[in-house]
Formats: C-alpha cells, sequence, structure tokens
C-alpha cells in the first residue's frame, strides 16, 4: 500500500483513540492494530517508523513500539 | 429433493386478524371463540365454514361492496355482510339458507352478467374466485342478455350486437412488463385499490366513475400502469380474483401445480415466496403470507425479476485462460478445478501461504459462506477472507459491537408496528429496502411520525399519506456531528431516559459521555454552519425523539460508508440508550442490511479477523474449537480485507484470489485501483453466474448457480434465518456448496458434504448463537432468528431484553473528525451515491431482467442552480470528475439533491460510478467512503475516453473460444 494511504489509516485511528478518555490511548492504538492490520501492514507501519514516521500521528508512532 | 410439504394454514380468512379478548359465537352450530373485533366471516374460517366472498381477503380491510357474504344473525334484522360485522359475545350465526342462497345466486348473476364467459381460455382459469364462487353459489343460469338490436351496456365486449362500438369497453393495458391490466375482466371489487393503499402504501390505484361507469384507473386519464405511480410490487395482482391483473408469466405457462416456499435473494428484508411451479418451470413467485419478514407482501425484484436466471448471457460451462488477454476456453469440470487447485497451490509455494485469499458472498447461502471461509482458514492455512458486507455494513459490526456487544439489528420487522417515532437515517427504503419501507409507511399512516436524516429529499420526506415531521437535510460526511447534537439537545434539555441509563448501561461512561456531549461545541447552533441542518429543526427532532413515545432508528449506507461510518454508528447506539429506546417492541437500532444474507456472510466467519460468531481469532479457545474439528492449525493473525488485498497485490505480495458471487470491480470503490490489483495477481478465480466486471481480470471462471437452483439458508437484517429451498436443477450442473468443495478437495481437503444441512449443522455445532438451528427447526417453524440455543431455543425475536450482550451498555465519545475528502476549486461538489426500487446493487441480476424498463441507465441528480451556472440542462451528458477519475452519464435535474450535492446510483458497467470514488475509507474497519467524494461536474459530448477504452477491454475480454470437438 502507498504509504500516503497508509499513514492517511492509522492517522485515522488514532485521531479516534485521541479523543476517548483514559491514558492508554496508544495501547488501544496498538490493540486496534493488532486486531485488524494483517501483519503484512503492520510490517509495513513499522519500516515506516523506523525510517522516521513522517506524517505520522505521534500517538501511532508510540503505538507502533507496541507491536 | 422431496417438495417442501407447507404446514401452515394457507387459507384466505377473509378479513385481517385481530388481537383482543375471546370472544364466543356459534357459527352454523359450530362454537367458535375469536379475539374481539375479528369479522363474522373470520370468525366462520376459524370455524372452517367458507362464506362465499369476493371483495374481501385477509390482507385487506374489509369493504362489505359485493354483497355476497351475506348471513343472518338471530336477533338483528336483515342480512348483514359477515366481511364488515364484528362479532358480538352470544352471536348466534347461519351461513346457509334458502333465503341467503338465493341472494347470493341473483349478485352472482348480476356479476357474471357483465363479465366474458371464456372461462376456458382465461389465463385464471382454475385460480380464479369468481369461478370459484360462481360454482359455490350453485349459480346455474344468467338471464340477463344484451338484445340483438344493440342497446343494454356492458364492460367486456368491444362492440355491442348491434356493431355499434362499446364505450364501456377499454382495451387491455400491457403496458407493464409483468402483468396486464384486462378492464373487461374487472368486477370492481376494490381489492387492488385497497391493496396499493393498505399492503403497499403507494395509491396508484383508484376506483374512478360511479355505479355503473366505475373502473379501476391508474391515476390520471393519460396514464397506464407503466406511466403510472405504480411501483409494480405485485400487491395489486396478488388479491385480484379475476384475470383482471395478471402476472404475464402465468399467461404465457399456464396455471401452476405446484409451490415450493423459499427466500428472495435480493435486499436484506429477506421475504418469503412460494415459487409456483409446472414440473421444473418457475411460473410465478408469490409472497408467502406467512413470511415473517414480509407478511405477504413482495417488492417487484423478488416478485418479478427471477428471469436472470435463463438469461442467455449465463454462462454454463467452467472456462480458464493462461492470460487475462486470451479468449476464455470451455473445458470440463475437473480440469477448471484441477487448473484453479495447481495455480493456487504453486502460488503458495512461490509466494507463500498467505498469498492467496477469498472473498465470499452476501449473495450466498450461509453454508455456502462458511465453506468458502473455511477453504481459506482450513486448506488455505490463512485468514485472507473478507467478504462485500465489508464494503457496506462492516461498521455495523465494530460499532455495535462496541456499545452492545454484538453485530445485529436488535428488532425484528413485526417491531415496526409499535413505533411512535422512527428515525431514518442514510437509508432510502422504499427504494433499497421496499418492503420494510410498506410496512413503515403503514404505520406512519396510523399515526406514527418520522424524522428523515439524509442529503436528499428521499420519497418518504413526502408521498401520499406519509410526511415527515422533520427532514434534516445534512451535507454528506457530516452524520456525526448531526447524531451528537441531537444527542446534546437531548442531554442538555434533561430528556435522557435516567432509570434506563442507571439500569442498563455502565453508568461512569455515560458520565463521561454527558460532560463531553453537553459542551457547547456539539449544539445545533454550533453545529448548524458545517451541516447545514438548521438548529431550530434539529432542537425539534431531539425532542420529539426523546419524548414521543417509542423511538426507532433504522439505517442504512448512508451512515456506514463514511469515514467515521463506525463511530456514527456508535452514536446512534448512544441516541438508543439514551432515550431508553431498546429491549422492546417498536424500539432498537435497525441496519438494513443491503443484500440478502450480509448478516449471514458477517455472522457465517467471513470477516479475515473473525470466526463465525464474530469470535477474533486471537482467541485460541475459539480457534481449538475448529482445529479439532478441521484437524488444522488456525492462524492467529487476522487476514487481508479486501482493500487491503487489492494494495498487497499492487505491491506483489497477494497473487490469487477466489471470488464468489461478487464483482468486486464494479462495486468496489476507486476502479482503477481494483483493476490494478486484480491485473497484478496470478490467478483469480470468478464463481459467478455472469462474465461479471471482475471476470475481464479472471483466469477461471466457474459458473454458479441462482437461489432456485439450491438448498441452504439466508440470514436477514432481522437476523432472521429463512430456508432457500431448492426449486428446479441447477443448469449449471452443481449448487455453489458443491463447486467449493470441490476445489478444496482438489487442493487436498477431504470434505464429504452431500446436503447444506450438513453445513449448517456443522456451524451450529461450533457457534454458540446458532446452536439450536436446523434443518428439522427450520421447517418446522419457518424461521428462526439467532441467537437460538438452548437459553432461546425458538430463536430471539428482540435483542438486549434484560441486558446487553455486553452485561452493561457502554456509551461511547463520539467526536466529529470532518472527512478529508473536502471540496475545493477543482472539485467543488460532493457526490454521493445510492441505489433504484428496479434495480439491484452491481445489476448483474436486474439488468437482465425486464426491471430495465424502468432503469436503463444512470443518471446524476443535480440541483437546478448547479446545472444552470454549469450550462447543463435536462438530459445533457456530463462529465463527472474526481481526483481518483472521471466519467460521463447523463444528468436529470431535481431539487431533490441540495445545491452543492450531486447524486447517482451504480448498477450500469457502462457508466462505473466507482471510477470516481475514492480510496478514504471508514478509520475502524476500511469500509470505503462511497457516499462523499469532492466532484466537478461539466458538459460533455458522451462517454469518457476512460468509458470506452473499458467497454473495448470488456469485450476483448469476454471472448469465448468454443470447446474442441
Amino acid at each position: 500500500m502507498s504509504p500516503e494511504k497508509m499513514v492517511h489509516m492509522a492517522n485515522q485511528i488514532a485521531t479516534f483513540f485521541r479523543s476517548q478518555r483514559g491514558d492508554d490511548q496508544a495501547e488501544r492504538v496498538a490493540a486496534h492494530l493488532r486486531d485488524y492490520w494483517e501483519p503484512r501492514m503492520r510490517e509495513q507501519l513499522k519500516e515506516y517508523v523506523a525510517k522516521g514516521g513522517e506524517q505520522l500521528d505521534a500517538l501511532v508512532i508510540e503505538a507502533s513500539r507496541q507491536l | 429433493m422431496k417438495d417442501f410439504i407447507i404446514p401452515f394454514d394457507e387459507r384466505d380468512m377473509g378479513t385481517p386478524s385481530r388481537t383482543g379478548a375471546p370472544v364466543s359465537l356459534t357459527i352454523d352450530g359450530i362454537s367458535v371463540s375469536v379475539p374481539e373485533g375479528s369479522s363474522v366471516m373470520r370468525a366462520a374460517a376459524e370455524a372452517g365454514i367458507k362464506v362465499p366472498k369476493l371483495c374481501a381477503t385477509d390482507s385487506v380491510e374489509a369493504f362489505g361492496s359485493c354483497r355476497l357474504c351475506v348471513v343472518e344473525i338471530e336477533g338483528r334484522r336483515g342480512t348483514p355482510a359477515s366481511c364488515t360485522t364484528p362479532v358480538a359475545p352470544g352471536m348466534v350465526v347461519r351461513t346457509q339458507n334458502d333465503r341467503l342462497r338465493k341472494l347470493r345466486r341473483g349478485v352472482m348473476e348480476l356479476y357474471i352478467s357483465d363479465h366474458p364467459l371464456d372461462c376456458l381460455t382465461c389465463a385464471a382459469n382454475g385460480d380464479c374466485e369468481l369461478q370459484d364462487m360462481a360454482g359455490a353459489v350453485g349459480l346455474r343460469d344468467v338471464r340477463y342478455e344484451a338484445p340483438q338490436s344493440g342497446g343494454l351496456a356492458s364492460h367486456f365486449t368491444a362492440r355491442d350486437n348491434s356493431g355499434q362500438a362499446n364505450p364501456q369497453w377499454i382495451p387491455k393495458d400491457e403496458s407493464n412488463p409483468y402483468f396486464t391490466y384486462d378492464p373487461s375482466k374487472c368486477i370492481v371489487c376494490s381489492r387492488c385499490v385497497r391493496a396499493c393503499e393498505e399492503v403497499q402504501g403507494t395509491f396508484a390505484l383508484t376506483i374512478e366513475g360511479r355505479g355503473f361507469d366505475s373502473r379501476v384507473s391508474f391515476g390520471a386519464k393519460s396514464d397506464n400502469a407503466l406511466a403510472s405511480d405504480c411501483v409494480s410490487c405485485g400487491a395489486c395482482v396478488q388479491v385480484c380474483p379475476t384475470a383482471t391483473l395478471q402476472e404475464k408469466s402465468m399467461i404465457e405457462l399456464g396455471t401452476p401445480t405446484r409451490s415450493v416456499v423459499t427466500t428472495c435473494a435480493y435486499c436484506g428484508v429477506g421475504c418469503s415466496f412460494k415459487a409456483e411451479l409446472n414440473g421444473d418451470q418457475l411460473v410465478r413467485m408469490v409472497p408467502w403470507k406467512h413470511g415473517k419478514a414480509n407478511r405477504g407482501h413482495s417488492c417487484v425484484k423478488g416478485r418479478f425479476a427471477y428471469g436472470y436466471a435463463h438469461h442467455p448471457e449465463r454462462i454454463l460451462k467452467p472456462m480458464i485462460r493462461e492470460r487475462i488477454t486470451d479468449p476464455w476456453r470451455e473445458v470440463e469440470w475437473d480440469e477448471a478445478i484441477g487448473f484453479a487447485a495447481t495455480r493456487l497451490r504453486a502460488l503458495q509455494e512461490k509466494h507463500g501461504r498467505k498469498s492467496v485469499g477469498v472473498i465470499t458472498s452476501s449473495r450466498c447461502t450461509n453454508e455456502e459462506t462458511y465453506l468458502v471461509q473455511k477453504l481459506a482458514r482450513a486448506v488455505f492455512g490463512n485468514n485472507n477472507t473478507d467478504t462485500c458486507a465489508r464494503v457496506c455494513h462492516s461498521p455495523t459490526g465494530y460499532g455495535l459491537g462496541q456499545t452492545f456487544g454484538t453485530s445485529a439489528g436488535t428488532q425484528d420487522f413485526d417491531s415496526v408496528e409499535h413505533t411512535d417515532v422512527a428515525i431514518i437515517i442514510g437509508a432510502n427504503p422504499t427504494d433499497g429496502h421496499p418492503v420494510f419501507a410498506s410496512r413503515l409507511k403503514k404505520r406512519l399512516r396510523t399515526g406514527a411520525r418520522l424524522i428523515v436524516i439524509d442529503p436528499r429529499r428521499i420519497d418518504l420526506v413526502r408521498s401520499a399519506h406519509v410526511e415527515a415531521a422533520h427532514h434534516l437535510p445534512l451535507r454528506p460526511g457530516t452524520n456525526v456531528a448531526v447524531l451528537s447534537a441531537l444527542a446534546h439537545v437531548i442531554v442538555t434539555e434533561g430528556l435522557v431516559d435516567e432509570a434506563f441509563i442507571r439500569e442498563r448501561c455502565d453508568y461512569d461512561e455515560y458520565l463521561a459521555y454527558a460532560e463531553f456531549i453537553s459542551d457547547p461545541r456539539h449544539s445545533p447552533e454550533a453545529t448548524e454552519a458545517l451541516t447545514g441542518v438548521k438548529a431550530a429543526d434539529l432542537r425539534a427532532a431531539a425532542r420529539l425523539f426523546a419524548s414521543g413515545g417509542n423511538g426507532a432508528i433504522y439505517y442504512g449506507l448512508g451512515v456506514t460508508e463514511h469515514s467515521q461510518g463506525s463511530t456514527t454508528v456508535m452514536a446512534i447506539a448512544n441516541l438508543a440508550m439514551l432515550t431508553g429506546n431498546i429491549g422492546r417492541p417498536g424500539v432498537g437500532v435497525n441496519p438494513l442490511r443491503g443484500q440478502n444474507n450480509v448478516q449471514g456472510a458477517c455472522d457465517m466467519g467471513s470477516f479475515p479477523h473473525e470466526l463465525p460468531g464474530y469470535r477474533h481469532v486471537k482467541n485460541s479457545e475459539v480457534r481449538e474449537i475448529y482445529e479439532r474439528l478441521w484437524g488444522v492449525s488456525i492462524d492467529p493473525e487476522p487476514g487481508l480485507r479486501i482493500p487491503n488485498m487489492l494494495d498487497a497485490a499492487v505491491d506483489g505480495s497477494f497473487k490469487g484470489l477466489y471470488c464468489q458471487g461478487e464483482d468486486i470491480l464494479q462495486s468496489d470503490p476507486d476502479t482503477k485501483h481494483v483493476a490494478a490489483g486484480l491485473a497484478a495477481m496470478e490467478c483469480v478465480i470468478v464463481h459467478d453466474l455472469f462474465l461479471n466486471e471482475t471476470a475481464n481480470y479472471a483466469h477461471v471462471f466457474l459458473p454458479g448457480s441462482t437461489f432456485l437452483e439450491k438448498d441452504g439458508t439466508f440470514t436477514n437484517a432481522e437476523r432472521r434465518i429463512n430456508r432457500v429451498r431448492r426449486v428446479m436443477a441447477p443448469l449449471n450442473g452443481f449448487g455453489d456448496w458443491e463447486i467449493t468443495q470441490m476445489l478444496a478437495n482438489a487442493m487436498g481437503a477431504r470434505w464429504h458434504y452431500t446436503h447444506p444441512a450438513q453445513i449448517m449443522e456443522e456451524i451450529a455445532a461450533t457457534t454458540p448463537s446458532f446452536a439450536g438451528v436446523d434443518y428439522a427447526l427450520l421447517e418446522e417453524k419457518g424461521s428462526v432468528q439467532w441467537p437460538c440455543n438452548d437459553s432461546a431455543p425458538e430463536g430471539t425475536p428482540l435483542m438486549h431484553v434484560d441486558g446487553f450482550m455486553r452485561g452493561k451498555g457502554r456509551l461511547m465519545i463520539t467526536e466529529y473528525v470532518p472527512t478529508d475528502e473536502r471540496t475545493g476549486p477543482r472539485f467543488p461538489l460532493l457526490l454521493t451515491t445510492g441505489r433504484i426500487l428496479s434495480q439491484y446493487n452491481v445489476g448483474a441480476q436486474t439488468r437482465r431482467t425486464a426491471n430495465v424498463v424502468w432503469h436503463q441507465e444512470d443518471v446524476l441528480e443535480i440541483h437546478p442552480h448547479d446545472a444552470e451556472t454549469r450550462g447543463i440542462n435536462e438530459g445533457d451528458w456530463v462529465k463527472i470528475a474526481s481526483r481518483s477519475g472521471e466519467t460521463a452519464l447523463r444528468a436529470h435535474l431535481t431539487d431533490r439533491v441540495s445545491p452543492g450535492v450531486v447524486y447517482t446510483t451504480f448498477h450500469h458497467p457502462d457508466t462505473q460510478a466507482n471510477v470516481v470514488t475514492t480510496d478514504f475509507s471508514d478509520w475502524a474497519t476500511n469500509c470505503p467512503e462511497y457516499k462523499v467524494t469532492a466532484v466537478q461536474v461539466s458538459l460533455s459530448n458522451g462517454p469518457s475516453d476512460w468509458q470506452e477504452e473499458y467497454a473495448d477491454l470488456a469485450a476483448r475480454a469476454r471472448r469465448i473460444m468454443p470447446a474442441a470437438e
């Protein structure tokens, strides 16, 4: 998938969980990615984060470390 | 297979049933007890006595016009009509004696004096109530004859006996493709007029003139059946006692001699039909009165649009080809299956276990869907299974799962009879779910009120005898803002059902939600500028919903197919919980499912993260159930969803796809991306009735069977599991479940299913919510709604009655996030898409029926203001362009859409509306954002270059080489 599309999708997820209460938003983003993103997609995300994670929501970057 | 013997009482009881305290009376010496308010005619029928009748039938209220059903009642004067006389305690009724017989014969004689005596050649011969009643009353003779000199008028001869043209004679109206209206056979019983009004709610028919001049009419003088408001639902044909309104198929094929009860394969209402046959020749489909979803009603699709089963374009032989640029080669089943199996296994060896996947179909049965996901999980060894529900109701699964604990509508369709205020949001039931719409309209006519939340002025906003109390014409993409504003009003104005929240919901979550939603940024006044909905209207709608009695919410794809689809579903669930509208008749959250078996496809584990029954693959105890039964190990990681499969294909890691009963090229968004994904695959297996658009990119074509040709079950929008019964042998040779089994076995599985009932046994044995389901129960009950297990052995009409599936209901924070699909100078308009009554989904079936007479092409609805500034006139060819692509179609100017919004349907591949839609999707589920695309519209000379190139490609891709001799 194109990096732009991946970033868009991941940031959408972060935007939702940021709006939820509690202080475990990153964990919940990570849980959502584990539950619904196929390993290839999570791998692509992790690689992208390793290369700097440009344009990614900070919550996604934090979540990706838990994957 | 034996014919299904109908164990239900099929008699016409004469007048509708009533509920009430029992009333006892005596009819012809037989004691009978019936509910208060029942007619004497119905009481007689309950006692097994048929009172002769013509104008009465039990699907419409009594009318009392024919006077054939007269009876004597002790202590009362005269001979009252039994259909309009309510029962009373202790009543003593006589239905037969000399006086009554004489009266009835006199009535009948008058009827027959103005009716042609061509019974032997009449299409209704053997199916004519007039004929039956003439027999029942003993009519032996008609004394009234037209004199040779002319002068005595009749309605049925073109010329009178003197040769003069008869002004009372009206020629047959054959304009409707499915039925004829022959005024010469009409007895003016008004059943058709009443059915159109009471059952369908369209009011297309009327009685024109008085006395001898009374005629059934399709409205204005100039209107014929086709030009009128008639929606061709068939209700009038169904009730007509004579050949006046008659199916053309019956005129052609004769009276059917046997019938099989089955389930319609179109929308998610899941209507029950009697397929009436001669041998294996289907004569007509008649809505079954004991069908619990439709209660004897139907729409133009289910009732009439089944001819695609015999369409010449249907493919009946398997076909293969090396490359998609080659012509197709017809082969035997063994070769096609072997070719597919070898290719898939080779791809897995070369590119890994996860390089292939399946797409299950919401148009196939539960049993077929179950086998296709089993093929992925047990034979391919991965979770790459998805279903078209991905692109329609996947957010329902996520949203209702989070709030209530399971993905399902909470009610049955009967529930609408108890609704006081209905919200319809993002759905157009009169077109998409017509039989439900009729049931809703019936309730609206008796006083329920309606709130429509939709960018378009759909028919329910204002049509015959129905007017919405509020229409909130929101800007596409602002559902969450509107629903949050409704909740804001309910919370800040103290309209919350506190008792319900305290008892049934997580109170801490509620307090947090109440604080969130009370913020002034959610007020209708604050959101008006972005939603376009007037604050005062929205406040009034919120107050009505919260305080108007039983409140029910019905929603469709206008809710789910957005970037915030899942959030919108949660907002709907919040609204229902806030107002205490869960857990009893008349209320609830009701997703209207697009296709017949969307619910079932989701239930059956079609999604890549869930095993059947909505259980995540990460749960080892669930995997173990299947691992033990199937003797394989199941991947604990989620698989690829449809859009992810296409992305992975373009990236080169996804190479093979088995696609059953789906046309992803036409139905999925961003057509060019779908085409690129398919073109990148090395083995695409399309299993379908026709060479659909996806098949242009396929290497293997496996011909499918129609719903008429196989056994199985569909699960409709109310979780109702209905039987699909084989009506005729599959023209392609096999039911779809058999074909999937052949493919699985060619890949090394050892499946031995010999009947779909065995597949249902496996489903029941492994899925708690289906534990009590088997074919014997379905035969006995007709249908059941899941959950059906030890705690609900006869199924569950209403969900969450005493508590939510998840325990306490959970109100979710629903922050509005604008979609990134924004209008701007290049693309200043918003496109939203939908469907039309006569067509279904990608149109593969309905376009191959006479339904095209109502909708031959997709058109673009545009507001006259937007058209004027672009120089567009009615019927002009226009180009519609987005950042994804462009296509051309004809414009229709209408103020049903607001300025700034344009609308079209996606039924025709020549238009390919999805060339324009984008790859944006719901944040939680990847359900595409079909309902919001920023576009520009401009005049055009005709089809776009892309359309012409695609038409050329499609023609080349569909070439078939005849099989070698």
